[in-house]
């Protein structure tokens, strides 16, 4: 089947022969009839916001029906095959006991883009990415072969943050979290600027295993970076009104919002959103209990979100600094730029994983929403210089806009990915769109 | 590739010495991603100069040159098919004559004028859309004119060719739906460029660079059609439903 292809940003979309994989040998067959002519790319659930996910006039490999309920050790190591999805895994594991030890801002990735993507969330200060997580990690190579390769082997690094460039992830033995209870111990706090916001994120990361920050870049003058700090924590079994494990309702499955013909995510909308938005949060500190969906996923629950933005889409604007002065000087001259961000994450990072391609290093990470349009280039091409300057990095999974270059220059492991990838897929298999524009 | 934003990686000018399609590619080149411009036209000084052009706005960007006439339809796949062995990620197809006079007394002149202006644009977009295709991304930009829209006596011969290549690449652009390469149709009023050079300005003459803006601004999303200026769209959606009569009146 022939199709377009596009990004969850849903700015460009390229055609594709999309082809459902059901087993490893459908994926062994797809990869050996490939060619460099005739590239391939494995596609989960379609998340990656830019072109990381598009193989135009190439296959496009549906990785979503290789998939199958997660086999659970008494270790608390999930089996779990790669078109499942993160939150699959979570509702599987949860009555058990055991959490995903890493979860993206959805829980609709599979577990194959979450490894291609190393995937971070809100506890990465403490527990790193997922990269940090696995016991074992079985691809096809690009030569139709299946390799497993443990935890410590060197061609981890070809494939994790890989952006499916090093193999096609069919399955991963996942090392999940014990928990006591399906309930999130949440603290929730208010903040008045950029300052503030940085000063609570910094000192709950040492108290609490998962932080983050929402941010206003639309409110002006010394608001600009005022936000919401939520820092939670797995509540224990004897947290009055927890929901025992077991008790764990999988979320319901919401009709999606449609599509508009016209973006109505723009600067006046988005800055009545996040004022009542800020005023709505508690002024002073609060502490309450909610679901995993709720604390882990808010944006689950308006599915087609993205449909919002229009017909003309929008991009995710997420880089990594490692220093607080190099985040002010960022916030400023988006600001002075006048770009309108509409929707804007905060947080910090602890210690990279160490594989080449993997985004999060030590510092803090901002992830900007903003309504595609050509006049942004100019503003978002200087965002990168100051975060090229700084020593920091645009994450592949968000990107659909940074020049080669500077990609090329931030990612210092790239040359030794490269050898990774000529060791994994030495015909030259293995492409997407990201991949051609950025010369990887 | 195309990123998010519209800014094109690689491009084929169709036309390589029009003053459009300079000031379009001087603002891709702003937007910093060009690697390959292909300026397709027939030898000469103003396609030398059109390419010395180029390089100096995008030094990175390797500029090629590619002997092509418009007017000699049975040499285009043999001129075109070897540019599609690199990346192509837009055409803008920029050539077009502008005739001496409402229509040209001699039967052959008035011809030659249509198989460049239609003919031509038929053909070369024949040979591009089907590597477009067969790439699954792409974009093609056609720069056609209001005078297609509606026809005035004053310039029916000019407007003749360019209804039939606004009606052509309206068609090919519904034909490539889903394949993932957009048409974009760029209906300019009065342009003052060199084709235009001596001529009397009309009402909401544009310069070339207003023309490029907008196809810059619209190169990423959907393709379909745009006027330059925007008031256009709503004077000839007017002047199309004029009584013939009453049309015929209007100095036009």
């Amino acid at each position: 089947m022939s199709g377009l292809v596009t990004g969850w940003g849903r700015t460009t979309a390229t055609r594709a022969d999309r082809v459902p994989v059901r087993s490893v040998d459908d994926v062994v067959a797809a990869v050996r009839a490939a060619g460099p002519d005739r590239p391939l790319l494995a596609r989960g659930l379609g998340r990656a916001y830019g072109d990381a996910a598009l193989c135009a006039g190439g296959t496009v490999l549906d990785v979503r029906p290789l998939a199958g309920p997660p086999v659970l050790d008494a270790d608390g190591v999930a089996d779990v095959a790669a078109g499942t999805s993160i939150g699959e895994l979570l509702d599987a594991a949860l009555p058990h006991g055991l959490f995903v030890p890493v979860s993206p801002g959805t829980r609709h990735v599979t577990v194959g883009g979450a490894l291609a993507a190393d995937v971070h969330g809100k506890n990465h200060h403490r527990d790193g990415s997922i990269a940090r997580h696995l016991e074992s990690v079985t691809v096809v190579d690009g030569t139709g072969t299946v390799r497993e390769l443990a935890a410590g082997d060197p061609l981890l690094g070809g494939v994790l943050g890989g952006m499916g460039l090093g193999g096609v992830v069919v399955s991963a033995r996942v090392r999940l979290l014990p928990v006591a209870s399906a309930s999130m111990l949440v603290r929730t706090r208010r903040t008045a600027d950029l300052e503030e916001t940085m000063a609570v994120l910094a000192a709950d990361d040492a108290e609490h295993r998962y932080t983050v920050a929402w941010l206003d870049l639309l409110a002006g003058g010394r608001r600009t970076g005022r936000g919401v700090v939520t820092s939670g924590d797995h509540a224990g079994a004897d947290t009055p009104g927890a929901l025992a494990p077991e008790r764990h309702d999988p979320p319901p499955r919401l009709p999606a919002v449609p599509a508009l013909p016209l973006g109505a995510v723009r600067r006046g909308p988005a800055t009545a959103f996040n004022t009542a938005y800020w005023h709505r949060a508690p002024r002073r500190p609060s502490r309450g209990l909610q679901s995993t969906a709720a604390f882990f996923h808010p944006l689950d629950v308006l599915p087609g979100w993205n449909g919002l933005y229009g017909p003309r889409g929008f991009v995710q604007y997420q880089v990594v600094v490692p220093d607080d002065e190099s985040l002010r000087r960022l916030v400023a001259g988006l600001r002075a730029d006048g770009v309108a961000v509409t929707l804007a994450v905060l947080k910090r990072f602890g210690p990279g994983s160490g594989h080449p391609l993997s985004f999060p290093s030590p510092g803090w990470t901002l992830a900007a929403d903003l309504a595609a349009d050509a006049a942004l280039g100019p503003a978002l091409d200087r965002a990168d210089a100051l975060v090229a300057a700084a020593g920091g990095r645009t994450y592949l999974a968000k990107d659909a806009r940074v020049r080669p270059d500077v990609l090329q220059a931030t990612y210092p492991g790239l040359e030794r990915w490269r050898a990774l990838r000529a060791t994994l897929d030495p015909r030259g298999v293995f492409t997407s769109d990201l991949a051609r524009r950025l010369h990887l | 590739m195309i990123d998010a934003l519209g800014a094109p990686q690689s491009v084929l000018v169709l036309g390589g010495g029009s003053d459009i399609a300079l000031a379009t590619l001087r603002r891709w080149a702003g937007a910093g991603r060009l690697e390959r411009v292909v300026l397709a036209g027939r030898p000469g000084p103003r396609r030398d100069a059109a390419a010395d052009r180029v390089r100096g706005w995008a030094p990175d960007a390797a500029v090629e040159v590619v002997d092509f006439d418009a007017a000699r339809p049975d040499t285009h796949a043999a001129a075109l098919d070897p540019v599609f062995a690199g990346p192509v990620d837009v055409v803008l197809l920029a050539f077009g004559v502008l005739p001496d006079g409402p229509t040209l007394p001699d039967p052959v002149a008035a011809a030659a004028v249509v198989t460049t202006n239609f003919t031509g644009a038929v053909s070369a977009l024949t040979v591009v859309a089907g590597h477009l295709r067969a790439a699954g991304h792409g974009r093609v930009v056609v720069l056609s004119s209001v005078a297609g829209e509606r026809v005035r006596r004053s310039n029916y011969l000019y407007g003749a060719s360019k209804a039939g290549l606004d009606g052509f690449a309206t068609g090919l652009g519904e034909d490539l739906r889903g394949s993932g390469v957009e048409v974009l149709i760029v209906r300019p009023g009065f342009v003052r460029s060199s084709m235009t050079d001596g001529l009397e300005p009309a009402p909401l003459a544009v310069d070339p660079d207003d023309v490029a803006r907008v196809v810059v601004r619209r190169t990423p999303g959907p393709g379909g059609v745009v006027w330059v200026p925007g008031t256009l769209r709503a004077v000839m959606s007017v002047l199309r439903h004029v009584p013939t009569p009453v049309f015929r009146r209007l100095p036009l």
